[in-house]
């Protein structure tokens, strides 16, 4: 232990100051989530237990696109794989020691080589999303209200700070290999994309001692900041997706949810000697009274409120919205992200909080109102109004998000709380009442198709 | 189904009709034609003729669990009383109504869509596709209705019922989970389309006419009546309609059986 000194204590400072700010900021966002309805979902869990093999550890969704699916994999596999080497660098940080998993031989060779190549992919990945976001402009990344400021940041954020990392982690393995090299001691480890570039920092050992550090220390500080950055990001989402593909839905998804309460309701009125369940009281005894549909984000349940904090602000669901496609101005990724803006505008905010930094522009992303909910304050009737339901959205979403079930709840709000229906809704609502069709016809007709039958006699 | 009920008998399918099967002009000869089906393979089927009321999917879809609920009480009611267990229907939005969400409201039945219940019937070769009009060489597309499709995961059934025509089969970009909407769903069928620069029936007919390609005698297949609507008013806005016919699969198959006027 003779080998633990000032920078190892600092190290370990260091350490727990950005585990501990990590986890204070993840119980902000606890907190948030559970602002949302009580919902249990505790069903099948072998099934979906599959479902988050497939969708998130397997990124099957991801496959529709194949470009930036195997993109992607290179980063994602980066991640997990890069991650056993920031165990081996948070003991050597600590115990001072050098690659201290170096024992395991072969396989610590086999482990480096994989390290740096996937590196190098990581860097290639990363490269080729700025490229698609910033010079391409793929109008899924780049286009839309939602798109503004903020997330156009955001996104520019991660990427860059993924590429200085894996180039930190390429600038200490030069260092200490040359080192190594020059000190005619046995190399511990493979480094085949290291070994390329071994003369660039030149022959000088203070200088290769101190690029060495410099790397270590980005590296790990680099790892350390941007964990931090997560909860503010849409990069939270390499957390969030595998709980929320584990929490999705598996039922048809045709199927809505059903109010029991209105239920409730309607038996009292078909049958006055009805007795309906005693309503759910607080812990002072008096009744919850909830409203019908959603009109800001403590309506929505704690899954929809998940689903905000999942969202990667991919437009997967926006690029196959048939509103959107036809110019309409509903975009369900907007709908999920003004779901997290709200929730950290009323409840916690973690260290970054900047869901208006798209005014800076100039450019309002929804109309500014007195109301400051969810419904009108960031999502307007007329992106409601604009949803087939067609679930592509949901199809389309890679981690599990229902965006459907949101607006959903938005738009019954609407109607069973304001009655604020488009007036030929309205008109087809009074057809259903008195004709028991949603248009205008007497039920009495309903079996004239019959009159003009045409059955041919059997031969 | 009262005549059945009262003297004893049950029938082996309960044919929801729905609204659009009962009222609209186009989509009645779809009820016709799929009756025309149900009597030549001699199933023993009924409907509920007046007593039959909307489902309330277009309620729900609106937001108006309110009414919706109203209506598929009213509905359940009336199935139970007639002790029913088995249900075909038409068209998706009804089938996806009864089959998953009237359970939650007392309401269990066995749904089959009618796709499925015409594939049935020619896998069991009661139904043999011949006798009637040949589709042999003529180009169909088939369009995914999303409460057919991407809302209950049929996909399949339509098209086997289509392979049985021995017709050019051609498919358009976005099909099966990735379908593109007619437009029609959660309530628009009811309503002008909010702003935009396109109609999605338009955006959807001008994908199916790319694929079809100048053929004449085309056909665009459907199995929901909402869809039938939009597309069709969508080759009208086109003027293809010489070219290009929209047909539900019932009806495809009643002519090729030889059993339509």
């Amino acid at each position: 232990m003779d080998n633990i000194g000032i920078e190892n204590i600092i190290f370990l400072i260091v350490a727990v100051v950005g585990i501990g700010l990590f986890v204070w900021q993840i119980r902000k966002i606890r907190k948030n989530v559970l602002m949302g309805r009580d919902m249990v979902i505790a069903d099948n869990p072998k099934e979906r237990i599959n479902q988050t093999l497939l969708v998130a550890f397997g990124q099957q969704k991801m496959f529709k696109r194949m470009v930036p699916a195997v993109l992607h994999l290179f980063v994602y596999v980066g991640f997990i794989v890069i991650n056993i080497e920031v165990l081996e660098i948070l003991i050597d940080g600590i115990f001072g020691t050098h690659r201290v998993l170096g024992f395991v031989g072969v396989l610590y060779s086999g482990l480096t080589a994989l390290n740096e190549i996937l590196a190098a992919l990581v860097i290639f990945a990363c490269a080729a999303f700025l490229w698609r976001r910033n010079v391409m402009k793929l109008p899924r990344l780049a286009s839309g209200v939602e798109m503004r400021a903020w997330p156009e940041l955001d996104a520019n954020i991660i990427l860059v700070t993924e590429i200085v990392l894996m180039l930190a982690l390429f600038a200490f393995n030069i260092a200490d290999l040359r080192q190594v090299q020059l000190a005619g001691e046995e190399v511990v480890g493979a480094y085949p994309i290291s070994q390329l570039f071994v003369n660039v920092f030149g022959g000088n050992p203070t200088t290769l001692l101190v690029i060495e550090k410099v790397g270590w220390w980005v590296h790990i500080l680099g790892i350390l900041a941007f964990m931090n950055y997560l909860p503010s990001s849409k990069h939270f989402h390499i957390i969030m997706a595998f709980p929320n593909v584990y929490y999705a839905k598996l039922l048809p998804k045709g199927k809505f949810t059903t109010n029991p309460a209105i239920t409730n309701e309607i038996k009292a009125m078909l049958d006055p000697s009805y007795q309906p369940p005693a309503p759910e009281t607080d812990a002072d005894g008096n009744p919850i009274i909830q409203r019908f549909g959603a009109k800001d984000v403590e309506d929505l349940t704690w899954k929809q409120i998940m689903d905000s904090y999942t969202c990667t602000e991919c437009g997967r669901c926006t690029a196959v919205c048939p509103g959107n496609i036809t110019g309409k101005l509903l975009s369900p990724r907007k709908v999920v992200m003004d779901t997290r803006d709200r929730v950290e505008e009323k409840g916690e905010r973690p260290a970054i909080f900047a869901p208006n930094h798209y005014k800076e522009l100039g450019v309002d992303r929804v109309p500014v109102t007195e109301e400051k909910t969810l419904l009108r304050g960031y999502v307007t009737p007329e992106e409601l109004w604009a949803c087939t339901t067609c679930n592509a959205c949901v199809e389309a979403c890679p981690v599990g998000i229902d965006q459907l079930s949101t607006i959903m709840d938005l738009r019954r709000f609407l109607v069973l709380e304001e009655s604020a229906a488009p007036a030929s809704l309205n008109a087809m609502f009074t057809n259903i009442e008195n004709n028991g069709a949603p248009w205008a016809f007497s039920p009495a007709d309903r079996f004239n198709w019959a009159d003009e039958l045409y059955v041919p006699s059997k031969s | 189904m009262a005549e059945m009920a009262a003297s004893g008998e049950e029938p082996e399918i309960l044919f929801w009709v729905g609204c659009s099967g009962a009222f609209d002009d186009r989509y009645k000869r779809v009820t016709r034609s799929f009756v025309q089906i149900l009597e030549h393979v001699g199933v023993k089927y009924a409907v509920l003729g007046t007593e039959e009321s909307c489902t309330g999917d277009p309620a729900k879809r609106a937001g108006n669990e309110f009414l919706f609920q109203m209506q598929a009480l009213t509905n359940i009611e009336v199935l139970n009383g007639y002790n029913v267990k088995k249900i075909v229907t038409a068209c998706p939005h009804c089938f996806n109504t009864i089959k998953n969400e009237y359970p939650d409201l007392g309401g269990h039945y066995e749904v089959i869509h009618h796709s499925a219940f015409l594939q049935q019937l020619i896998n069991e070769g009661k139904v043999r596709v011949k006798d009637g009009e040949s589709f042999k060489g003529r180009r169909i597309t088939f369009h995914d209705s999303c409460y057919l499709g991407r809302a209950n995961g049929v996909y399949e059934a339509p098209r086997e019922v289509l392979a049985a025509l021995d017709a050019d089969l051609v498919e358009m970009k976005r099909i099966r989970a990735n379908g593109l909407c007619c437009g029609a769903g959660g309530a628009q069928m009811w309503k002008e389309p909010e702003p935009g620069n396109k109609d999605v029936n338009i955006e959807r007919t001008e994908e199916a006419l790319a694929t079809l390609g100048p053929a004449e005698g085309s056909v665009i297949a459907t199995a929901c009546p909402f869809c039938m609507v939009m597309l069709n008013d969508g080759v009208k806005n086109k003027e293809q309609e010489e070219n290009v016919r929209v047909f539900d699969i019932a009806e495809l198959i009643a002519q090729a059986e030889g059993l339509s006027k």
